[in-house]
């Protein structure tokens, strides 16, 4: 016979502290350190154990190791000041011909220093210099002000970067005054309100019915034509500033303005892009899916060499792009293609129910984008968004190819200087470069996280 | 339910409705056949089925979620056709809460509710707040207006889902399976709201398997199987008296356990 089960609790169980390897200081160790080498249950266990030990430790002086080396070569070992103005002979050791001990192994500063306006700007004519930093200035506090939204009007801010600030940069840097024609710039401001128009009209129906679902094209095309002559316009005001042409431009300004101008246009471009390749109509479709795989199908150096070499033999003589012009639509389109992939991800994400949901109640199909598939989709591939902009940040590199010389172009043309010729010269020069590339581009990174955090508080699922 | 609130269940001779010889196809699937319905303001009806049936289909062809390829659909006198301008005045004035609520959960709930006031009704977003308040309220969850509706449990979601279609002040409100995704202790408060909107005079359309509630306010159930409708009657007729023995099958397969 069994018994019958019956059993009802008159007092609760006690609720106890967590053990000691679940909490605290210990416990943070015991989780992620020891728990992987302190089994010694068995044979095979306990050489595990030994192993794991073994490696960390290996692992550790390894990384300290790297660690002081690199901190040694820096700082501890660097010469830091040349003021004598010996130049190269500042690091020169013993046997060399310098001062420096023998086997002296560290970076020599006062390099840097005196290729310091070079690796910034490049040629830029020195007395000009204002301008440019006037414009990075502006750059920087718009920039922190506009992504940091505990700031008052941070909004209004964005849009000013993204609207007026280009072109204040645009006139500082260059100065304006172009030779483009007010009647060019006028036949296609006209030619932009057309085609607002017919959009409009379409979109009222007038035009069928094929054609109202495709009117908003029209409208993009149409105020990205007026916005584009705006500028041409405004770029050909005299505001009695030195023209400085691109061809005099380098460095660090160089890799900002392409990876900016890239950052800047492959995001739009790729949302529409990957709305394109999603859309109902086939044309709009494959229209965006043969772009995406063609830019994507070729490498950056292709393009950027079709560019500069190639299409001038293409166009009738005597019409002539900027060089520096030429390989930012060639990294501004290639970029958007990227882009509009990591967006397109981010869409496939998107519930169908959320579409239902905004349609049934009205919305448009442009409105049920930018309210509610958008901003998820976007939140959704920051990390994907992110890591293209760092990849085309540091892709900005292969400019050089072109004969554009921008920060690592240029500190490579300022190794080849022999007044400076000292074994530690290029070392010293890349390790900076490479610094400078890493701020923005861990910036880059963090900022991602934080925007990621952020989000992900207000959404908790 | 109060005589008082009987009195308000009044069934209008306003057509808000009609559908005649409505056929549509998934493929070669043939899922809606000859679909002949009209519905009068006022009216609480309920559709019922074995799934697959296309009872959803049917209601999701209403505010061309789906598009029928044969057969005209009438709302509100607007014709259902490709004209965007007719779609998108009938989606004004229909409703729809889902069967896994489709709330926005980037925006709070009180965004939820006032978005297609402000962007499809262009009221100002005061007006378009203080109607979400109002209808937020009548769900009985006006304190987690400020809430992300992740933050909401599923019968909280739902009623917001509920109160977010209200605001749009609609004539007709259509319920896909508004019930079926929830936990059991939920699916009763999320009833209650239903019912209470039913008692205010609200037209509605649901697809539900809660039988009691279509015994409670629905003034006609509708039976589907494989694209047709069946039968059709007042709740007591059709479930004390099921005709067609499709009907039968499916009443006994879910009352008796």
């Amino acid at each position: 016979m069994t018994t019958p089960h019956k059993y009802v609790r008159t007092k609760d169980a006690p609720l106890l502290p967590p053990p000691a390897t679940e909490a605290g200081i210990t416990g943070w160790l015991w989780q992620n350190i020891f728990a992987s080498m302190a089994d010694f249950q068995s044979i095979g266990a306990a050489i595990r154990s030994l192993f794991m030990i073994t490696f960390s430790l290996l692992l550790v002086y390894v990384f300290f190791d790297q660690t002081f080396g690199l901190i040694d070569f820096a700082i501890l070992s660097a010469v830091w000041s040349d003021p004598n103005g010996l130049k190269r002979e500042a690091c020169w050791t013993v046997q060399q011909g310098g001062a420096l001990p023998d086997g002296w192994h560290g970076a020599c500063w006062p390099f840097v220093w005196a290729k310091q306006k070079f690796a910034w700007f490049g040629p830029y004519p020195s007395e000009e210099l204002w301008r440019v930093y006037i414009a990075l200035a502006v750059g920087t506090v718009g920039l922190i002000w506009a992504l940091l939204d505990r700031m008052p009007y941070h909004r209004q801010v964005g849009v000013l970067m993204l609207t007026i600030y280009p072109l204040l940069a645009f006139i500082l840097l260059t100065g304006g005054n172009s030779d483009a024609s007010l009647t060019s710039i006028g036949v296609w401001i006209i030619g932009g309100l057309a085609m607002i128009s017919v959009g409009r009209v379409g979109a009222a129906g007038y035009l069928g019915a094929i054609f109202a679902e495709t009117s908003s094209v029209f409208g993009i095309v149409g105020w990205g034509i007026i916005a584009l002559n705006v500028v041409r316009g405004v770029a050909a005001v005299d505001f009695n500033l030195v023209p400085v042409g691109t061809g005099d431009w380098g460095g660090l300004l160089i890799t900002l303005v392409v990876a900016l101008t890239g950052i800047v246009a492959s995001l739009p471009l790729g949302i529409i892009l990957a709305l394109g390749r999603r859309s109902q109509m086939p044309v709009v479709s494959i229209l965006c899916t043969i772009f995406i795989e063609f830019w994507r199908g070729v490498p950056l150096i292709t393009v950027l060499f079709m560019a500069s070499v190639m299409l001038p033999l293409f166009l009738p003589a005597g019409v002539n792009f900027d060089n520096l012009l030429r390989a930012l639509i060639g990294v501004m389109l290639f970029s958007a293609a990227y882009m509009a992939e990591v967006v397109r991800g981010g869409l496939q994400g998107i519930d169908k129910g959320q579409y239902e949901g905004a349609q049934a109640m009205g919305l448009s199909y442009w409105q049920t984008m930018r309210l509610i598939i958008l901003p998820q989709a976007l939140t959704h591939v920051i990390p994907g968004i992110v890591n293209t902009f760092i990849g085309l940040f540091k892709d900005t590199t292969l400019v050089s190819i072109v004969g554009i010389f921008d920060l690592l172009g240029a500190g490579q043309s300022a190794v080849a200087d022999a007044a400076w010729s000292t074994p530690v010269q290029a070392i010293t020069m890349y390790l900076y470069v490479g610094v400078i590339f890493f701020i923005f581009c861990f910036g880059m990174s963090r900022y991602s996280i934080f925007m990621e955090n952020k989000l992900s508080k207000s959404r908790r699922h | 339910m109060s005589a008082s609130n009987a009195t308000k269940m009044q069934i209008t001779d306003e057509v808000i409705i009609s559908m005649s010889q409505v056929n549509k196809w998934f493929g070669t699937f043939h899922v809606l056949r000859d679909i002949n319905l009209t519905v009068n303001k006022g009216e609480r009806i309920v559709i019922c089925g074995p799934s697959g049936s296309g009872k959803s289909t049917l209601i999701r062809c209403l505010n061309r979620l789906e598009e029928h390829q044969s057969g005209d659909i009438n709302v509100q006198g607007i014709t259902l056709n490709n004209d965007l301008k007719n779609i998108d005045e009938i989606r004004r004035e229909v409703g729809m809460v889902f069967q896994h609520f489709n709330l926005f959960p980037h925006l709070t709930i009180l965004e939820n509710c006032t978005l297609a006031p402000i962007w499809v009704r262009r009221m100002p977003k005061a007006d378009a707040e203080a109607i979400a308040m109002k209808y937020l309220e009548r769900v009985k969850i006006p304190e987690q207006a400020h809430k992300y509706p992740g933050q909401l449990s599923g019968g909280q979601q739902q009623r917001v889902a509920i109160a977010r279609s209200l605001c749009m002040e609609p004539q007709l409100m259509l319920f896909d399976e508004p019930t079926s995704a929830l936990d059991p202790e939920m699916i009763k408060e999320v009833l209650d709201t239903m019912v209470a909107l039913a008692e205010d005079g609200m037209s509605m359309i649901c697809v539900t398997h809660e039988m009691g509630f279509a015994r409670k306010v629905a003034n006609r159930v509708i039976f589907m199987d494989e694209g047709q409708i069946i039968e059709e009657k007042e709740p007591e007729e059709f479930f004390n008296n099921p005709e067609n023995d499709r009907t039968k099958l499916f009443l006994s397969q879910i009352l008796d356990h």
